[in-house]
């Protein structure tokens, strides 16, 4: 009986683990404004879809994301800054909901490491070839 | 022709080995932990966001900011009639409403017929229920899912958030927690 129920949640689950809903006014249709549905959809192309965490928004299926890409068109429409609507999801979730990268005392190292290693690389090969020549 | 021996210096042998040891380290701390896949919200120490919500079943109003300013803290829970975590869960959100909490629902996506059959068959420990169609409210929260259940003061400012299903060993965290907020 025990295993009956098992095997009978394991197929139930998957089947109600969705809701029935119709999607958001605006999450699969495009503003009537193309200028501002341009900048709704590169908003979008760099938003993190928190149900399904490797996509963005502008991919995801999932009705969170829908609901996501809904908000964002809508406060778009409403003549929001693309900017002032993703500090208004960082506010939220903080920066992992935004795929853009941020200079902050935390992430200064990522940017700062590149050009300190092209540095390095000039000094060892200004060296090397200081050295070739003398030969 | 033979070149004269170069002087190594030591360095240029250790360093580098040293590096690669330290980031053949990194790579497997990292393997055995994990990223935390949970995303916090960034609203708590906030005060609740202004929304009104139309009620999600005939017999409890809807949910309002305006009624998180009673003074007295009290749950806030994400909860949806498809979400198999949240039936798992109710148990202990009525054994929570027995030990004093007020609980309010926030029903996402979801229509009147299927949470009045989710609240029959599994208990109903709201005391309002809002209906969340679009997702606005739980966006607003900062809320990345369902369940997740959050802790209002009386002033309406979020104190906590708990993510995913609470389970036995949660109830008294949580209602620390709204003792902490002034129950």
């Amino acid at each position: 009986m025990k295993r009956l129920t098992l095997l009978a949640a394991l197929f139930a689950a998957p089947l109600s683990a969705q809701d029935s809903l119709p999607p958001a006014p605006y999450a699969y249709v495009q503003l009537p404004d193309a200028a501002q549905e341009a900048q709704a959809k590169a908003l979008m192309e760099t938003l993190r879809c928190l149900k399904c965490q490797g996509q963005s928004i502008a991919d995801s299926d999932a009705p969170m994301a829908g609901d996501m890409r809904s908000a964002v068109r809508s406060r778009i429409a409403a003549g929001e800054q693309p900017e002032a609507v993703r500090t208004w999801l960082i506010e939220r979730y903080g920066d992992y909901v935004s795929y853009a990268p941020q200079v902050t005392a935390l992430t200064w190292p990522l940017f700062a490491l590149p050009l300190v290693l092209l540095g390095l690389a000039g000094i060892v090969f200004r060296r090397r070839f200081a050295r070739g020549s003398e030969t | 022709m033979m070149e004269p021996p170069r002087k190594r210096r030591w360095w240029v042998f250790w360093v580098p080995l040293v590096l690669f040891v330290l980031f053949v380290q990194l790579v497997a701390w990292q393997l055995r932990h994990p990223a935390e896949r949970n995303v916090v919200s960034a609203m708590i120490g906030k005060p609740l966001p202004s929304f009104t919500l139309r009620p999600a079943i005939p017999d409890r109003p809807g949910l309002a900011q305006t009624d998180y300013t009673s003074g007295k803290p009290r749950l806030l829970n994400v909860f949806a009639s498809w979400c198999v975590p949240c039936a798992a869960e109710a148990p202990q959100l009525a054994r929570l409403k027995a030990l004093g909490a007020n609980i309010d629902g926030v029903a996402i996506r979801d229509r009147q017929a299927d949470v009045t059959r989710f609240l029959a068959r599994y208990g109903n420990p709201f005391e309002r229920i809002g209906a969340d169609d679009v997702s606005a409210v739980q966006l607003a929260l900062g809320s990345s899912g369902v369940p997740e259940t959050f802790v209002i003061d009386g002033k309406g400012v979020i104190r906590y958030q708990h993510i995913g299903e609470i389970r036995a060993e949660h109830v008294p965290l949580l209602l620390d927690k709204l003792k902490e907020a002034g129950l």
